[in-house]
């Protein structure tokens, strides 16, 4: 529990060389490499850290971190970066709470963060996901969501298609959304 | 919906900062969105830029609702016959045309419509004013109307590889039959088949919608690596290995490059390059698989290697070349 240290000080060798990323590259690199490896994150942090109430705002942290480090340079190995600014980023929250985790800080190895997954697995993964999801969303929030992206109708007729007002409209959309990225990338969702 | 006022960041817990960035992505699907307002919130932190684009990823994953979904559209798949018919009478004009431009590249002038088309075997380059660069693969037949107001092309036959220079005031739009691809800055591939279009996105990103008159639209967003097939009435995406999907614009440089590729599939290829052309004896012959990087027009290559790898008899018969086990 020595090695704490600021991510974005990582090694220098882990950049890729091309440094001063524009917002879209940092973007691109965080939404089809960080994201599909937010279940294996989660994981993670469950098994780490005893206070469940805790990890979005953790995750939120490492998030912060990895992209504050990419717009300085797009990291080469991701799932190693990604795990290296979880794994400090708790071994700094430990010392700042004075708190005893349940496990303190599993070894990066011991989580068999072996080969990178294939992209191809990963996103067929996702789509499968996507499927799911949509049956673990309350009824009326899954019918608001394919009103919207396979019917491709307005809040207004949503609104009249469902007999409800163009606010509760919104309001299950915001929550679907909500869901959907939980239950499409981190398998924690609550389902609205 | 009021103008949302925006605490300060640092106080912010995730879960209110993912509510804002909801708010704001639900607002934006519906156009109630105003961008300089969306940049100022992402301008606010690391965190809230996570919070925006995690949702916004998750959300642009369920345009693909409409391709999962299509089974349950029912009374859509009537339609297909009247637009395979419509598709055989347009082919049938092409072939005419076809003909009269065997020579190679040829244009005819219509008001800023220009018709551009390569025989069997060709290959062309064209360049517009605007930056954009389209190629034309074998027998393939493009219009363009690239003006200072409208960037149209339409692929009435083949395949073209475009690179499409950005103009958010001007999107490029490639309509093949009743297939749209919107562009947003990117290269990618279209083929057109008989009753289906194939989409592959190497970079940027790219709508792909099918608009026909009787089904309802469906659209795709298409991001880098995935393969798009659309049919009358439906929208499949899957993703290819970036390798394949270069492998698969080796015709840029007269190239086929296969890899475990069936003797079926490489015959086909083959035929869409040449007036001669290759004949598999029975399907079992064409199950066979082979590797290699062939020049398109020098098929003694390719049979030659099917002779000497494979074992397999090749026997020239007119116009027609039969392998056989």
């Amino acid at each position: 529990m020595t090695e704490a240290r600021d991510p974005s000080r990582l090694e220098p060798e882990l950049r890729r060389p091309d440094a001063g990323k524009a917002v879209s590259d940092v973007k691109n690199w965080f939404v089809r490499e960080v994201l599909p490896l937010e279940a294996m994150l989660m994981h993670y942090l469950q098994q780490t850290w005893r206070n469940r109430s805790d990890l979005e705002d953790i995750r939120q942290d490492i998030y912060a971190q990895l992209l504050s480090a990419a717009e300085r340079g797009i990291p080469t190995q991701t799932k190693a970066f990604v795990m290296r600014t979880a794994r400090n980023l708790l071994i700094d929250r430990i010392r700042h709470e004075q708190i005893v985790p349940i496990d303190p800080v599993p070894d990066l190895d011991a989580l068999a963060v072996a080969a990178e997954p294939d992209s191809n697995v990963v996103a067929r993964d996702i789509l499968r996901k996507l499927h799911g999801a949509l049956d673990r969303l309350p009824p009326r929030c899954r019918e608001a969501i394919i009103l919207r992206r396979v019917e491709g109708l307005s809040r207004r007729e949503i609104a009249t298609r469902m007999g409800i007002s163009e606010k509760t409209v919104a309001e299950h959309i915001t929550n679907g959304m909500r869901a959907l990225a939980g239950l499409i990338f981190g398998e924690t969702g609550r389902g609205a | 919906m009021s103008e949302a006022q925006f605490p300060l960041a640092a106080a912010q817990s995730a879960r209110e900062i993912e509510a804002e960035a909801a708010d704001l992505l639900e607002r934006r699907d519906f156009g109630d969105m105003d961008e300089a307002a969306l940049e100022a919130w992402l301008a606010r932190s690391p965190a809230h830029r996570a919070a925006y684009w995690r949702l916004e990823a998750a959300w642009e994953y369920t345009r693909r609702l409409p391709a999962l979904q299509t089974q349950a559209s029912e009374a859509v798949a009537v339609n297909a016959p009247r637009n395979l018919f419509l598709l055989l009478k347009i082919a049938a004009v092409f072939v005419i045309v076809a003909a009269l431009g065997a020579a190679g590249m040829f244009y005819v002038t219509a008001p800023r419509e220009r018709t551009y088309a390569t025989a069997i075997g060709g290959h062309e380059l064209v360049s517009f004013a605007d930056g954009t660069k389209i190629e034309l693969n074998t027998n393939t037949v493009l219009r363009a109307r690239m003006t200072t107001a409208e960037r149209v092309v339409w692929l009435d036959r083949g395949e073209a590889y475009f690179e499409v220079k950005h103009d958010p005031t001007h999107p490029f739009i490639v309509i093949v039959g009743d297939h749209r691809i919107t562009d947003l800055g990117t290269k990618f591939v279209v083929r057109r088949q008989l009753g289906r279009t194939k989409v592959a996105l190497l970079e940027g990103s790219a709508e792909f919608s099918v608009a026909n008159v009787r089904s309802r639209r469906q659209s795709a967003l298409l991001m880098p690596g995935d393969v798009a097939i659309g049919t009358a009435n439906s929208i499949a995406v899957t993703r290819e290995p970036e390798q394949q999907l270069f492998r698969a614009l080796s015709w840029r440089k007269g190239l086929l490059v296969f890899k475990h590729t069936t003797l079926a599939d490489a015959v086909a290829e083959f035929n869409r390059y040449n007036g001669e052309k290759l004949v598999l004896a029975d399907a079992a012959t064409g199950a066979l698989t082979i590797g290699g990087t062939f020049s398109v027009h020098h098929l003694d290559d390719f049979t030659k290697l099917v002779q000497l790898v494979l074992g397999l008899h090749v026997k020239a018969d007119g116009n027609e070349i039969l392998i056989s086990r």
